[in-house]
């Protein structure tokens, strides 16, 4: 049966994080829509749609790092077993599928009027939708199994192959002809910040308020996980007297 | 008035831009409150686990000590009893 390592200490260390992590959520969200809709500047080529970006950037960087940070943890989980790395990476992926899924409808409802098409086959917008495959297979693989600790491993090794695919999506937009623009926020690259402060603003409010939002709802979805698997515990112990 | 209707319009892109900012809102807002009702579930399918076998395993104890009637110093007393909670017939699917 699965045993904890120490779940107490670490149930204490959510429970001290998560009033921040709502905290800043619910700040930089107020922010990051003020500025979004409001007081920042429409695009000289875009329009009013550039606003669309301040969802959409957010939630498609989100998508990438809720992924690699499921990597990390299931890579955590397969070489020291660590269960709570198990069920951290268990409670990112409904988090991350919800991420892709507004990375690519706010891309459709973005790409309409600007692209002419709700949807193109290219590089980009193909590895997203993979993204989003991933994270559901993740998800079916990981509940798959009576017995939970095969269905963590099978789901963790999915987990860590996709991973291949983070840097296709990242890339994808250099190394390949697409309708999508390349990235306008690049500090390592050649082109560096190419957005304007006061959109800057927005961006990277809601992008904070994204992540904030994932760090409350994985610390919570540990939190269940934990108490579920107490829960199954406790009526084994029960069920053998 | 002229301006919150500007504002709503949106150049014209109202569609695009208010759907982009809705489908957000129920999506990140669905999921929360998803995952917040599970957390309430679980934990207090634990607490109610928990409350019934430690009754249990107290009951079985003051029998072999001879039936003290007087409550234990950490009476569960105050806690829910371990009604609703039917052992041996829970169904966890897992392998013993």
């Amino acid at each position: 049966m699965h045993r904890f390592a120490n779940p107490t200490r670490f149930l204490r260390i959510a429970n001290a994080i998560l009033p921040w992590s709502v905290a800043v959520m619910v700040l930089s969200l107020a922010v990051g829509l003020v500025h979004g809709l409001v007081l920042s500047p429409p695009d000289y080529q875009q329009g009013e749609t550039v606003r669309i970006m301040y969802v959409h950037v957010p939630a498609s960087w989100m998508a990438l790092f809720v992924y690699t940070a499921m990597a990390v943890a299931s890579f955590v989980y397969l070489v020291w077993k660590h269960p709570v790395a198990d069920l951290a990476a268990r409670a990112s992926a409904p988090v991350g599928a919800a991420f892709t899924v507004i990375s690519l409808t706010t891309g459709a409802l973005w790409g309409k009027p600007m692209w002419g098409a709700w949807w193109v086959w290219d590089a980009r917008l193909t590895s997203m939708l993979i993204l989003l495959f991933l994270y559901l297979g993740y998800m079916a693989l990981a509940g798959a199994f009576d017995d939970r600790q095969r269905g963590s491993k099978a789901a963790a090794l999915l987990a860590l192959v996709g991973w291949v695919n983070i840097p296709i999506i990242k890339f994808s937009v250099d190394w390949w002809n697409t309708l999508h623009q390349p990235a306008s926020v690049n500090p390592v690259g050649d082109s560096g910040i190419a957005i304007d402060g006061s959109m800057l603003v927005p961006l990277f409010a809601m992008a904070l308020a994204f992540k904030a939002y994932y760090v409350t709802t994985m610390l919570m979805g540990i939190r269940r996980e934990i108490a579920a698997a107490k829960a199954r515990t406790l009526r084994l112990a029960e069920v053998q007297g | 008035m002229d301006q919150l209707i500007a504002f709503l319009d949106m150049g014209g892109y109202a569609g695009f831009v208010w759907s982009s900012y809705g489908v957000t809102a129920v999506v990140l807002g669905g999921l929360f409150v998803s995952v917040w009702l599970g957390l309430r579930r679980d934990e207090r399918t634990l607490a109610r686990l928990q409350a019934a076998l430690g009754g249990r395993r107290r009951g079985r104890a003051e029998q072999a000590e001879g039936a003290d009637p007087s409550p234990a110093p950490h009476s569960a007393s105050a806690r829910p009893g371990p009604a609703g909670i039917t052992p041996r017939t829970a169904d966890n699917g897992e392998p013993a």
